[in-house]
């Protein structure tokens, strides 16, 4: 049990060497000679990290290593397309695409003689000057790290590293030398506003719930249901008690004592860690009655998402944590005045609580300098899609998508050109290429057509089409419509249909005009924020891309190449060699021809499988 | 209820039911108790049909009219036994652009079921889902905790070949 800051610190100074012996260039000693962090975040764990891990140190304890080398678990480094990775201090390796193979050498030459196996190495941190700490590859460099200041460096399982890296102070500081007002003064000071998507100013939302008295309740916004985004269970997953902290630091401004972390049950780690982070915090007493003999109390439970999106929007989510179906409710009131159980709630998303100790340890002008005049800070990003580095990068606001896709992303894979970047998910917009040099902050995105949203940014190439994205994104909020209201149910149905017709190269220019108003009627009419987003991937794409929707309606071909319907798959004669195989792999005897003579593919038959493109070594087939 | 998809009729056991009765006795009071109970119940039994959902609404006093619209509100919820291998594909934004509904439909071949439904012999079944977080991979699919990433459509029968 913890209750004097003395015991906190005593903990922080016997563990702080350890964990910042795990720094490039750090000059701290530990009792181990070598630290390798093997990533166990979702994305690592997927290609293989965890057994990578257990065969690292079965060779280490054959080897007899086991004093001189600790492995560590560790939350995301962020670059998940190169997983599983390993970092190994002090010389800061970073080793990628690991498999079971390469860990024997490993231990024998880096672990033991000392050599770093280069030929395992991220190949971007192997320059003739020699190996390159990571934080200088084109990936890091630019990338600074607020929310995601612990993640992929410490042991999201042991408190005792939290608390090593500061952890617990801002609560403290907040208990004991702040006053409620003080608290809330600092974050309107430092102009942080909700990283889920609206960026509400976090410090005005506080304000609003802190006027009344009684039972009050405060919420962690952790179900992450924008598809391709994987920031909040990123933090989650690498370092689960910051939100705690955050959690408790509102608990005592608003006066709650009690808080919920509503979190999707699609994410197993993030839920087996904060089960573990929320047991040991107890331990500590850092949650539960008396915190730091303050006589203040606040602990935490943790509720599971069951696959609704709309859970997300702030009210759903209140609904579902009382126990019902999962269906927004109307504001005014807003949930600062009535809120789950009916009480004054407050509801922040996993990355604005992330940023909150920070604030309170560096002070609103540290948060203030970084960003852009409205927006503060840094942003966290999940890059996926047409890019070559997929995985999680926090920037700071302001940053370019050209500086994002092109240098942090490493661009677009082999040799296609970037056609646009969807972000803010089935409630954002495309931002096309000629947008490229736009500064990513709130105001600027959602002047352009797009918004922040939570941090998906998924990356398109020459190859997909935009009516088919905008296709995809309805059918997914259709399939998410809570069916509550009825511009949402009905309207976005009939939205879909009309695409539908489009990419069947069905449809006329007047039910262009029909979508584009109805579109329009469903944003300003829908109940909740689904509903009322849920057209912005179709006017977005509208606004960028208008000439693909005709090309579809008019010319009834789809540019991209992508839509079944208006595609004709052919065989070029030239480069058809008459081999038969296309002939023999088609499930529909379209294909037809004399061996060595060029074949043809009669288009009455064909049912576009693309069976024949895939088994032609010539590449003579081709869609058009 | 929807009905018409390949099914098996309920074999709850006496076990399973005292699991259960456990469960419920370990909620009582709780303020919005009904989720994390479905949430358990749903592991005892690998879903949630109608005769589990009366259980529930027996022992915590809640009219079936709430408990089945809660069950079919959420997708996590099934109202249908799950294969011996449950293969669910992801047709989040990422893995979509890198073509996983074309190893979707593949899948829909080869097995010859549709979505929410389960083989005949109780081996395979099959849903889609929405971003299991592995973009890094895309496409992917799990089959039961196992990850498959970087898929094609040309790769799934050797896949499926790895199930016994």
């Amino acid at each position: 049990m913890i209750k004097t800051i003395e015991e906190l610190r005593a903990i922080s100074s016997q563990k702080k060497a350890s964990v910042e012996f795990r720094h490039p260039g750090s000059k701290e000693k530990d009792s181990y000679e070598r630290h390798v962090l093997v990533c166990a975040g979702t994305g690592c764990t997927s290609s293989g990290s965890v057994k990578i891990a257990a065969k690292l140190e079965e060779e280490i304890e054959a080897k007899g290593l086991k004093d001189k080398v600790r492995v560590i678990k560790t939350g995301c480094h962020g670059l998940c397309a190169l997983g599983p990775v390993m970092i190994i201090y002090p010389e800061a390796a970073f080793y990628s695409n690991m498999t079971l193979e390469h860990i024997e050498k490993v231990v024998d030459e880096h672990l033991i003689k000392g050599n770093i196996v280069t030929e395992y190495l991220y190949q971007e941190t192997v320059t003739d000057a020699g190996v390159i700490p990571m934080n200088d590859t084109d990936f890091y460099k630019k990338q600074h790290r607020v929310a995601l200041k612990n993640c992929g460096v410490i042991d999201p399982e042991n408190i005792d590293e939290y608390i090593a890296t500061g952890g617990y102070e801002a609560l403290y500081k907040a208990l004991t030398t702040m006053s409620r007002e003080d608290v809330v003064g600092v974050l309107e000071k430092s102009g942080l506003r909700g990283r889920g998507g609206a960026g509400f100013p976090t410090g005005t939302k506080w304000k609003f719930a802190m006027g009344s008295e009684g039972q009050k309740y405060v919420c962690c916004n952790a179900d992450e249901g924008d598809p391709g985004a994987f920031m909040d269970r990123s933090v989650l997953e690498g370092d689960p008690h910051v939100v705690f902290e955050a959690m408790a630091i509102a608990g005592y401004v608003i006066g709650s004592n009690q808080g919920y972390i509503y979190v999707r049950a699609e994410y197993p780690i993030a839920i087996h860690r904060l089960e573990i982070a929320l047991k040991q915090a107890r331990e500590y007493g850092l949650l539960g009655k008396d915190i730091f003999g303050t006589g203040f109390d606040f602990d935490i439970d943790l509720r599971l998402g069951a696959g609704a999106f709309v859970c997300g929007e702030e009210t759903a989510l209140m609904t579902s944590i009382e126990g019902n179906r999962g269906e927004p409710r109307p504001r005014p009131p807003f949930p600062a005045v009535k809120g789950l159980f009916g009480k004054p709630t407050i509801l922040n998303n996993v990355e604005t609580w992330a940023n909150i100790p920070r604030i309170i340890m560096n002070g609103a002008d540290w948060f203030a300098g970084m960003g852009t005049e409205k927006s503060k800070g840094t942003k966290v990003f999940a890059l996926g899609g047409k890019i070559q580095n997929v995985g999680l990068v926090e920037i700071p606001m302001g940053t370019t998508l050209r500086e994002i896709v092109e240098e942090i992303g490493g661009g677009v894979p082999n040799g296609k050109k970037f056609k646009a970047a969807q972000t803010g998910g089935p409630s954002g917009g495309c931002i096309p290429a000629s947008n490229f040099d736009v500064q990513i902050d709130y105001d600027n995105l959602v002047a352009i057509g797009s918004m922040m949203g939570s941090g998906g940014l998924i990356v398109m190439d020459e190859d997909d089409c935009m009516v088919d994205i905008a296709k995809f994104f309805l059918e997914f909020t259709v399939d998410e419509s809570c069916g509550k209201c009825t511009p949402c149910r009905i309207g976005n149905k009939r939205l879909l249909e009309i695409l539908e017709k489009i990419t069947e190269g069905k449809a006329t220019m007047e039910d262009l005009d029909k979508l584009e108003k109805l579109a329009n009627l469903i944003k300003k009419n829908s109940l909740c924020a689904l509903g009322q987003t849920a057209p912005n991937p179709v006017l977005s794409t509208l606004k960028h891309f208008r000439d693909e929707y005709i090309a579809h309606i008019q010319d009834k071909k789809c540019p991209a190449g992508k839509c079944k319907a208006l595609l004709s798959y052919n065989i070029d004669p030239e480069k058809c060699i008459g081999c038969g195989l296309c002939a023999k792999n088609c499930p529909a005897d379209a294909i037809s021809g004399e061996k060595k003579k060029p074949y043809t593919i009669d288009t009455s038959k064909c049912v576009k499988c693309g069976a024949c493109m895939e088994k032609c070594k010539k590449e003579a087939i081709y869609k058009k | 209820m929807s009905s018409g998809k390949k099914t098996v009729p309920f074999q709850g056991t006496k076990e399973q039911e005292e699991q259960l009765q456990k469960v419920i006795a370990a909620h009582k009071g709780q303020r919005g108790a009904l989720m994390p109970v479905l949430q358990e119940a749903q592991e005892i039994y690998g879903y949630l049909p109608v005769e589990v959902q009366q259980m529930i609404s027996d022992e915590m006093q809640i009219p079936m009219s709430k408990i089945c619209g809660v069950v079919t509100f959420y997708s996590f919820y099934s109202l249908y036994p799950k294969g011996k291998y449950r293969i669910s594909v992801c047709l989040g934004t990422a893995c979509y652009v890198k073509g996983s509904s074309q190893v979707y439909e593949k899948l829909q071949q080869v097995l010859e079921i549709g979505e929410g439904e389960c083989t005949p012999d109780g081996k395979f079944s099959l849903e889609a889902c929405r971003c299991v977080g592995a973009c890094g991979l895309a496409p992917v699919m799990m089959i039961n905790d196992d990850v498959h990433g970087r898929l094609t459509p040309d790769r799934v029968e050797d896949i499926l070949a790895k199930y016994e």
